[in-house]
């Protein structure tokens, strides 16, 4: 039976995770921001075969509460054998170059506060010597681009971040799993025209979990993001700084 | 607004807004002026009955979170947007079944209740709704209303095949059937022509489970009403087979040229159907969703219709009519050389649903499916539908999207006492359809 804890576990890409974790009788430790959608989403993994799912309701951009949430976590679950994060909001580019207050708070969200989460987690993890922290990064952090570098600029600074713990955890046997999803058919991304690269959250929590299994370090969501993202990256900076993505 | 919800037959095409509900706590959405809603499940209803033109629809798939089930009764709580596919899966291997199923498995929970979906099994169980224990039901208002038989009771049978006009059904409680195992023991019988059916359909109703038939619409004369005949019962079977799944193996991935389904074509598939079958009676073991949900394996089947889409017309008339009004109805088809692609017939029981506008009722019941080859196909369709009423028959709601206000009030005598449930705030393009004054 794994422990889990996910982090952000009212996101949609978190939800489809942990019904796959459910099925197969996880012990799991929910934390999100509505204690109601929490409990909706237990109940649900409880009736799919979670062998628990207990839930922990608090902003997770307030950092002061992130010793708490592994307290609670650790006593629940002892050691771990995962841990998700899940969490992140998509700004508006253009309302965040016409404010300081908004671009400030959305790298505090998607890049502080994980930052916070994981060196935490870390420790945690390097001391029990084994177990995996998978995190939610983004393609949008591979390459700047003028439609939405606040947001790319917060996963760019994780995905390095999270380089640099693999590297740091790989020596005592700890797995960090970076995953860039593309576009997915999330709340999120409600109001974008979907076209072919779109993909359901259900499939790309199935890649999450055959990553997790397989001990990837990177892993793209669809796959051909990988390509797209491999072209994006090696564009001339000359070229690309005249083009509109 | 959008234009990409549509109902299943791809008529009408109009546009709506939509507004998706993620979680059975939210609210409903803030409506301005004379605004209307209507929930949405996955638009496998075929005409406009899911459809609300220029007002807004609520698309509830995203909204499927199981709440509770019970292994030992079989009582299921769970959220209206899940999908009965979703739900199977977890289910069956756990030896229980839905007590009714329609024939797609891309249905919501909700969308079964609405339209008070019915099976092969009618003639045993009745209809979806008979095995609802109770929902809740959010209102315009912000109430949230709990209706079982007896909490709220009046509310509980008008949004029993309310077609989503009474309020949103966040979630709904249903009592599931005990199985064996996965398997069907099926037979099909070859039958020459409708009294046939009639006599087969009687005897098999009272040793299986279900019975349905498939009939030839173009066959004429001595023939009318041929077709194959099949019945079904679950398995005692416990088989350690995997659950392989029905896939859909074949997309029909754009529009076919709305020609492609014309007289030729039809007679040749009906007729090659009927034969491809050499003796009389055979005899099979079939997963349940080979038996059930057949057309599921050929995704999107619809678009062989063509861009104009399709025509479903599915009427029950009382048994001591049934002989005469099936036979008038498969006679003007054939002979106007308008046949139905797939054309089912099957006895309903006599179990009456709790639904106060439900359309299952004892007698025969037909569905066939027509290409929209516009006003010929409307008219062949208004004179079925005189057929009907003279039967004293209906309608389905949840197939139709061309009946006039008059045939509809003859079918629902109690769409007037009906109307008091509806939410001042719901309606549905269907209802204003039906509602409007036709003069004649």
């Amino acid at each position: 039976m794994q422990r889990i804890l996910i982090i952000g576990a009212t996101s949609t890409i978190a939800q489809a995770v942990a019904k796959l974790y459910a099925q197969s009788g996880a012990q799991l430790f929910l934390v999100g921001r509505n204690s109601e959608k929490l409990a909706q989403i237990s109940q649900d993994l409880m009736v799919r075969g979670a062998t628990t799912a207990d839930i922990f309701a608090c902003d997770l951009a307030d950092k002061t509460k992130h010793e708490e949430i592994l307290h609670a976590a650790n006593k629940i679950l002892g050691d771990m054998d995962i841990a998700l994060i899940a969490h992140g909001t998509l700004p508006e580019q253009k309302e965040c170059e016409n404010s300081i207050e908004q671009t400030m708070q959305e790298l505090e969200v998607n890049f502080l506060s994980v930052v916070s989460l994981l060196t935490l987690l870390a420790n945690n993890f390097e001391k029990q010597a084994r177990g995996c922290i998978a995190v939610i990064s983004s393609v949008a952090g591979d390459r700047g681009r003028q439609s939405n570098y606040v947001y790319g600029a917060a996963k760019g600074g994780l995905t390095v971040f999270l380089g640099g713990l693999r590297n740091r955890l790989s020596k005592v046997g700890v797995h960090v799993l970076t995953i860039k999803p593309g576009f997915v058919i999330t709340p999120m991304t409600q109001e974008f025209k979907k076209g072919l690269l779109w993909a359901q959250p259900e499939s790309v929590a199935r890649v999450i979990v055959s990553a997790i299994e397989k001990r990837k370090n990177v892993v793209y969501v669809p796959w051909f993001w990988r390509w797209i993202m491999f072209i994006i990256r090696n564009i001339p900076e000359n070229v690309f700084k005249r083009m509109s993505l | 607004m959008s234009d990409n919800y549509l109902s299943w037959g791809h008529y009408p095409r109009i546009s709506q807004k939509v507004q998706e509900i993620h979680w059975r706590s939210e609210q409903l959405p803030k409506l301005i002026g004379e605004e209307s809603v209507l929930p949405y499940g996955l638009g496998r209803s075929y005409g406009d009955v899911c459809l609300n033109e220029g007002g807004t629809i609520l698309s509830t798939s995203s909204m499927a979170r199981f709440i509770a089930f019970d292994d030992e009764t079989g009582l299921l709580r769970c959220d209206a947007g899940v999908c009965l596919h979703d739900l199977l899966q977890f289910i069956v291997p756990k030896g229980w079944f839905v007590p009714v199923t329609p024939g797609t498995r891309y249905v919501t929970i909700g969308g079964m209740i609405a339209n008070d979906v019915h099976g092969k099994n009618h003639h045993r169980v009745g209809t979806f709704g008979c095995h609802v224990t109770c929902f809740e039901l959010l209102r315009s208002n912000g109430k949230r209303l709990v209706c079982s038989q007896d909490e709220n009771p009046q509310l509980f049978t008008a949004t029993i095949g309310g077609l989503g006009l009474t309020g949103l059904i966040t979630w709904a409680e249903i009592k599931l059937s005990k199985i064996a195992g996965p398997f069907i023991d099926t037979e099909s019988i070859r039958f020459d022509d409708l009294s046939d059916f009639f006599e087969l359909s009687k005897e098999s109703d009272k040793t299986w489970e279900y019975t349905v038939a498939w009939i030839d619409s173009l066959a004429k004369g001595k023939n009318l009403g041929r077709g194959l005949f099949m019945r079904g019962n679950h398995s005692d079977k416990t088989h350690p087979d995997k659950f392989d799944e029905l896939k859909p193996k074949l997309a029909i991935p754009v529009n076919a040229p709305s020609n492609l389904l014309n007289k030729y074509s039809i007679k040749l598939f009906n007729s090659a159907y009927y034969r491809k079958q050499l003796g009389r009676t055979i005899q099979r073991q079939q997963f349940y969703d080979k038996y059930f949900y057949p057309l599921d394996g050929i995704g999107d089947w619809n678009r062989l219709y063509g861009k104009k889409g399709l025509l479903q017309y599915q009427c029950v008339v009382p048994m001591d009519y049934g002989y005469e009004a099936i036979s008038e109805i498969l006679g003007q088809c054939a002979n106007k050389g308008q046949g139905s692609f797939l054309s089912v017939l099957k006895v309903f029981g006599k179990k009456k649903s709790p639904g106060l506008l439900s359309f299952p009722r004892e007698g025969a019941t037909l569905a066939l499916d027509f290409p929209n080859r516009g006003k010929e196909t409307f008219l062949l369709l208004d004179s079925l539908d005189k057929i009907v009423t003279e039967a004293n028959g209906a309608v389905y709601p949840a197939k139709d999207a061309r009946m006039n206000s008059n045939s509809f009030k003859s079918y629902y005598p109690n769409w007037a006492e009906f109307a008091e449930y509806i939410d001042p705030r719901f309606s549905s393009s269907f209802w204003r359809r039906v509602m409007e004054q036709t003069g004649s």
